[in-house]
């Protein structure tokens, strides 16, 4: 797990030589804290990931119904304009640091209503910063789960001059 | 506010439990000075099942009344199949009851066929039957294990998210896709039926009883949860009909009415099973328990006609299921079709010019005509009893807003 690997253990008591920064992240990265919140149709697959046969927890990503204690907003499902003032305000009032993944192809984009409909946003990035994109509609389990994994090599790396291998 | 307290009174004496509750003595409350307080619950909310908000008008921790807006999730439905062809119009019809999307999926062609006056071969039929009662149960799933989260059990939801996963992967073997389909073709299917999904069904079966049996026990017996939803919001047969409510919500008040007994669709009159009704045996008619309870009754039947269209499905039949899809599809003229969801009766309203796309097209929507009749329900219970009546009426937003 990252810094771990640089543990000394020639003497008799472990010496850990590392950064503030790696530390800090990967403190971050191993208990990211979701907001269950659910909009649309990805939202029960959100749940599907979450409950038994996926087990999002092993990741250490757990739901947490208020937006001051989490640290990820997964937005899942049609952002409609009556819907994106909310969603605007639930962001703020996350606290630092916070990430953002848009989970399918509605809130990447406007999905199958971005030709027609008179009420969508045509992408959640339009109003808050999107760190992850996962497509599909709905993505399957698999597919949030990458997009979780994603956000922690994100996480890992973050504040560091280094190239992202993604 | 004494006459909200005494129907709180009645109410509270009507428990079912299996020892006499010693009733303290009512004692009249002191006239105090009380305002009435707005609490807003959503849209941002986890019992809220989606992106409903309630306006909900508190004396203290009685509900005077709840106001649910929505709209938080409209998709204009109706706009988009102004635009759409005929089989176009089928994704959006999943997209908006996306819980039970094949159960609308069956509306939507049903209503289309009946147009057209389109024969559709047996073994499609059979077929279709087999997925919707298979949806059915998915869906009666995530309504139970959702509303054992909301009463504070959480190991229900886990078992039944289990069992679910089987379900989806029948559905994923036969169509490919998990959870929005598109599989039900006007006039036929998108794909055959996988070879293993009879010998899955079989299991499934088996294992399915096996754990209806044990959420029984786990939860709708559960002392506590019996607590939180017997007595608790107790819905009139008249008020229910008067207000249009069909589905779980009738039924759990005793009103006997199945749109797949009471006018047959697709092939329902061949199979043997019972509609599910409310009983007074456990608890007052037309309540929360009640609904869930017709749920559970419901799983029951989905699994006897499973296993009979398992018993009668034609193995030898090897009928193109693309055979009987039109070349043209430009009906003329309009139509009303019915058709039973896990929510309740899923109308389809149709007009048709001889064109591609339709006229129109308006749903008549279930889960909307129930959630009507909320603040009828809860007025007078406590503020902790409207997240158990809300959560009994099992409200699917996508198919809300539409």
């Amino acid at each position: 797990m990252g810094f771990l690997d640089n543990l000394d253990k020639t003497g008799e008591g472990s010496v850990l030589v590392t950064s503030v920064d790696t530390l800090f992240n990967w403190a971050r990265l191993s208990s990211l804290w979701q907001m269950s919140f659910g909009l649309a149709c990805c939202a029960i697959e959100m749940m599907s990931t979450a409950a038994s046969h996926y087990d999002m927890m092993r990741f250490g990503v757990i739901p947490r119904p208020s937006p001051r204690q989490s640290d990820v907003i997964i937005i899942s499902g049609t952002v409609t304009l009556k819907m994106a003032t909310r969603i605007k305000m639930l962001y703020e009032q996350m606290a630092d640091p916070k990430y953002v993944i848009s989970m399918g192809n509605c809130s990447n984009c406007g999905g199958p209503y971005w030709e027609y409909g008179y009420h969508v946003l045509r992408g959640v990035d339009r109003i808050i910063p999107v760190d992850v994109y996962v497509p599909g509609c709905p993505p399957r389990p698999e597919a949030l789960l990458e997009g979780l994994m994603r956000l922690q090599e994100k996480v890992r790396e973050q504040g560091k001059a280094v190239d992202l291998e993604v | 506010m004494p006459e909200i307290l005494e129907r709180r009174t009645i109410i509270h004496s009507t428990l079912h439990t299996s020892a006499p509750i010693q009733e303290p003595e009512m004692v009249e409350p002191r006239r105090l000075h009380t305002e009435e307080m707005v609490l807003n619950v959503g849209p941002q909310h986890p019992s809220t099942h989606g992106v409903l908000r309630l306006e909900v008008i508190l004396d203290g921790e009685l509900v005077v009344d709840v106001i649910p807006h929505i709209g938080y999730l409209h998709r204009c439905f109706e706009k988009h199949a102004e635009h759409m062809t005929y089989p176009q119009v089928i994704p959006y019809v999943d997209r908006m009851d996306y819980i039970a999307a094949m159960s609308g999926e069956h509306g939507y062609v049903t209503a289309v066929e009946r147009m057209m006056n389109i024969e559709v071969p047996e073994k499609v039929e059979y077929i279709r039957v087999l997925f919707a009662e298979l949806q059915r149960i998915a869906s009666h799933s995530i309504a139970i294990g959702t509303y054992g989260l909301d009463a504070g059990a959480f190991t229900p939801f886990l078992y039944l998210f289990r069992d679910r996963e089987t379900i989806l992967e029948m559905f994923e073997k036969t169509c490919g896709a998990r959870f929005l389909y598109n599989y039900m073709w006007i006039g036929g299917l998108s794909h055959d039926l996988h070879p293993d999904v009879l010998p899955m069904c079989r299991e499934f079966v088996k294992q399915s009883r096996a754990t209806h049996k044990e959420i029984n026990n786990l939860l709708t017996f559960n002392h506590i949860f019996m607590e939180r939803t017997a007595g608790i919001g107790v819905l009139d047969p008249q008020v229910a009909i008067n207000g249009g409510a069909s589905g779980p919500m009738l039924r759990a008040c005793g009103v006997k009415w199945d749109v797949r007994k009471n006018d047959p669709y697709s092939i329902y009159d061949r199979f043997d099973f019972d509609v599910a009704v409310g009983s007074s045996e456990y608890a007052t008619l037309g309540d929360s328990f009640n609904r869930h309870w017709v749920r559970m009754q419901e799983w029951e039947q989905s699994l006897n006609i499973i296993e009979q269209i398992l018993e009668q499905y034609p193995i030898n039949d090897t009928t193109d299921v693309q055979s009987a899809i039109p070349k043209r599809i430009k009906p003329d003229g309009e139509i009303y079709s019915r058709t039973e969801t896990p929510r309740g009766e899923l109308g389809f309203y149709i007009v048709g010019k001889g064109d591609v796309k339709p006229w129109r097209v308006k749903p008549r929507s279930p889960a909307f005509s129930n959630l009507s009749l909320l603040p009828l329900i809860s007025r007078g219970y406590l503020i902790a009893d409207l997240i158990v009546i809300l959560g009994s009426i099992d409200i699917v937003l996508g198919e809300i807003d539409r």
